[in-house]
């Protein structure tokens, strides 16, 4: 990006929108669909590989696999749904959180270096899924009726209380979680990686364009770009497992009894 | 000249708010076929592990369960049969100490049996003796008698029946006297 720049004027255009756009690479094949379909085998290659040859006692390899797939499984699946419907939902909840995160990671990882989820496409399908999902196993479980009066009325709530609670809880629950999904990850991947590129471009610049006294802040703005990568995969870790927990959380509230 | 290059890139910028539609499609096909091989594929093989480890540990511990029940079993069995050994010997022994009891009882009445009938036999013999040497003195008596009656009569007696009826006749009265002291 910031060679394109550059080699199209001395003049510097900060990040933005404009830097997740890459031209096509053939046809109307782009680069983040190019690292969604790599994503694909990525994950499909590393769980097949670890998991065609199980043994009771893990080697190295399948104990990293195991750990991925236990963290899902039993803190992030175990914590939110009951035991007895947890089954069904551990291959959503594994696929969600693998697929997110490698997705992330390609933020940092040289030569790929866009966190796909920047592109807010992606993870609005994914939010807009779970959304659905959500919904739907509720109202398979406790029936249309009964399922909305369970989310909407809770028991022990003063009538007065329930015209002010009903519309807020509507649209907090019905409304809001697919946005409010969407937008943590596309944001925090977006705005990441517009900051790295603010220290980068910038630092490049500076080094290029600047006069020679400030050109000594172009070092600072490369090892900022470093440090911040690394707080960039501290979040990009983070935003696969707040996803996918709260996929858990939103699956096991709508199959649970109480409110 | 910098400032409204800024302003022409500002507003050349796509939005990234909304979503490009193919990109929609191509996440979400991604993101099923990925779906499709670990539901299919990676998760059940991780959980017949799961549930082989979990089995393997609950056999090891149901294992540990049935040796200590055999064992507990086993004990009892011990403790019951050493409570029967018991409970025989405290049975032979009172059978022992009964039937001893009774033999010296038997013993006993066979000794006073024996001790009765030696003492009836005795009895006997000294009747019979007794008997005998009456019969011996009857006669003895009688000849003597009449022996000293011939001789202070001076009266022979010869006819033998006579003599004889005389003397028991005699000595008949002599023991009618002398049967209630005598016997």
């Amino acid at each position: 990006m910031g060679r394109l720049l550059l080699a199209e004027s001395d003049s510097y255009v900060a990040p933005g929108p404009q830097s997740f756009d890459y031209p096509a690479i053939f046809g109307g094949v782009t680069k983040p669909m190019v690292q969604i379909a790599l994503s694909v085998i990525i994950v499909a290659v590393f769980y097949l590989t670890a998991s065609s040859r199980l043994k009771l006692v893990p080697g190295k390899f399948q104990f990293l696999a195991e750990s991925a797939y236990s963290t899902v499984r039993n803190s992030i699946g175990g914590e939110n749904i009951a035991r007895k419907d947890l089954r069904p939902y551990i291959p959503l909840l594994l696929t969600l959180f693998s697929f997110i995160l490698v997705n992330n990671l390609f933020g940092f990882i040289p030569f790929f270096q866009l966190p796909t989820m920047g592109h807010i496409a992606f993870p609005m399908g994914l939010a807009v899924f779970v959304w659905l999902l959500f919904i739907f196993v509720g109202i398979r479980r406790h029936g249309f009726g009964h399922y909305f009066a369970k989310t909407l009325v809770p028991e022990g709530v003063p009538k007065p209380v329930l015209i002010l609670y009903i519309p807020i809880e509507f649209f907090s629950t019905f409304i809001m979680r697919p946005v409010t999904l969407t937008a943590r990850l596309f944001a925090t991947m977006f705005a990441g990686h517009i900051m790295l590129l603010v220290f980068v471009t910038g630092g490049e610049y500076i080094l290029l364009h600047a006069s020679a006294g400030v050109k000594v802040a172009a070092p600072i703005a490369f090892l900022m770009a470093i440090g911040l990568s690394f707080v960039e995969l501290l979040i990009q870790v983070l935003q696969a497992y707040v996803f996918t927990l709260l996929t858990a959380n939103y699956i096991g509230g709508a199959l649970a009894e109480g409110h | 000249m910098l400032h409204t290059q800024l302003i022409l890139a500002a507003e050349t910028q796509p939005n990234p708010v909304l979503p490009n539609p193919a990109e929609i499609i191509i996440g979400l096909i991604a993101f099923f076929i990925l779906l499709y091989i670990i539901t299919k594929k990676v998760v059940p093989r991780f959980e017949a592990l799961y549930a082989e480890r979990s089995a393997k540990i609950e056999g090891g511990i149901e294992k540990a369960e049935q040796a200590q029940a055999e064992a507990q079993r086993a004990l009892e069995q011990y403790r019951a049969q050493l409570a029967e050994a018991r409970a025989e010997a405290a049975r032979i022994r009172d059978d022992a100490r009964l039937e001893g009891v009774q033999i010296v009882d038997e013993m006993r009445a066979q000794a006073q049996a024996e001790s009765e009938r030696i003492v009836a036999q005795g009895q006997a013999q000294l009747d019979a003796q007794r008997a005998q040497i009456v019969a011996e003195l009857r006669g003895d008596l009688g000849r003597m008698a009449v022996t000293l009656a011939e001789r202070v009569v001076g009266e022979s007696l010869e006819d033998e029946t006579r003599k004889r009826g005389t003397v028991d006749r005699f000595l008949n009265e002599l023991d009618a006297v002398s049967a209630p002291a005598g016997k």
